[in-house]
């Protein structure tokens, strides 16, 4: 295996968008693989922001408890 | 400021809290242009491989991938360097939030892989010496996540997972040269620093842009893990009550 050397085309690589979606007869395992690598990437980011903003409340719940104890 | 005040204040996590933020935001827009260009490029405007037709576009996603689990490996050792010979707190940090990332790019690298085997190799699976080695990169991340579950004392479970991400670097020139080795079905490498590449720059052109996007997203991604992990573990202190309260975290 290994991509090659020859160019065959310039520009856009599919006659149209059915050749797109098909990629050659590969689509299924092209678009399986995009569509994993996109919700790894948005997983890892979205997981970050969710756990963040909740440690944000709670420590932010936790400090105002502690400031009105010590007022008292 | 000169090396050694930089070198102590890396010792300190109230500092770094303060620095990173900024950086968040250049990586993570840096990631997104690389990424989606790179992408949309290696979808649409690559020309056709000759031989594998169009399922070498995986390769798009695959070595990425695979790469950046490599590297995040390669941090951790690193770190566990650190943490072990000066006990560097951030150190332990850096341990402990690069594993869900690793993992979850070494989990891709495989299912990309065996998604892009069975039209290239005509199987899923394969027992070489590439995939087996990255499966057990991907056992190594397992093991450190259990790790530090498995151990209730924190410090002792910084040791141990420094001990055992130091120890298990010896899979990464494993993994490295194992498409030098006999059994294997993976091609070498297609890019050294000595020869030009094996392939037209519209080609690898997309990749070079994907994998210096999943770059700058580990980038980003652990500065705010590590900043999450700050927080969490500085939650007794003063800044941070401080910090929470004037509502700038």
């Amino acid at each position: 295996m290994g991509p090659g050397s020859r160019v065959e085309r310039v520009g856009v690589s599919f006659d149209s968008f059915a050749d797109f979606i098909a990629m050659g007869g590969h689509g299924f395992y092209v678009w399986f693989s995009y569509g994993a690598s996109m919700l790894v990437v948005v997983a890892n980011v979205v997981v970050v922001r969710r756990s963040r903003l909740r440690c944000i409340r709670e420590l932010t719940d936790m400090a105002r408890r502690q400031r009105n104890t010590e007022a008292v | 400021m000169t090396l050694k005040t930089l070198w102590h204040r890396l010792g300190s996590p109230r500092w770094f809290y303060q620095i990173s933020r900024p950086w968040i935001y250049v990586l993570g827009i840096l990631a997104l242009v690389l990424l989606v260009t790179g992408t949309v490029w290696g979808l649409v405007f690559a020309p056709m491989d000759y031989q594998q037709h169009d399922s070498f576009r995986i390769m798009y996603v695959h070595v990425p991938a695979a790469m950046v689990a490599q590297s995040a490996y390669i941090v951790m050792g690193f770190a566990g360097v650190l943490l072990l010979v000066w006990r560097m707190k951030l150190a332990d940090m850096v341990l402990a939030t690069v594993v869900p990332f690793g993992m979850s790019m070494t989990l891709l690298a495989l299912v990309t892989g065996a998604v892009w085997g069975k039209p290239t190799w005509g199987a899923w699976w394969v027992w070489d010496a590439r995939t087996t080695s990255m499966l057990v990169l991907l056992f190594l991340y397992f093991g450190l996540y259990a790790l530090r579950q498995a151990i209730a004392r924190p410090e002792a479970a910084a040791r141990a997972c420094a001990v055992l991400a130091v120890v298990g670097m010896i899979n990464i020139p494993i993994i490295k040269y194992s498409v030098n080795f006999a059994l294997t079905l993976h091609q070498k490498a297609s890019f050294t620093l000595t020869e030009a590449p094996s392939m037209p720059p519209e080609m690898w052109l997309p990749l070079a842009l994907n994998v210096l996007g999943i770059y700058c997203l580990f980038g980003a991604n652990l500065l705010s893990r590590l900043r999450l992990e700050i927080l969490r573990r500085e939650r007794g202190t003063q800044w941070v009550r401080d910090l929470v309260l004037s509502g700038s975290a």
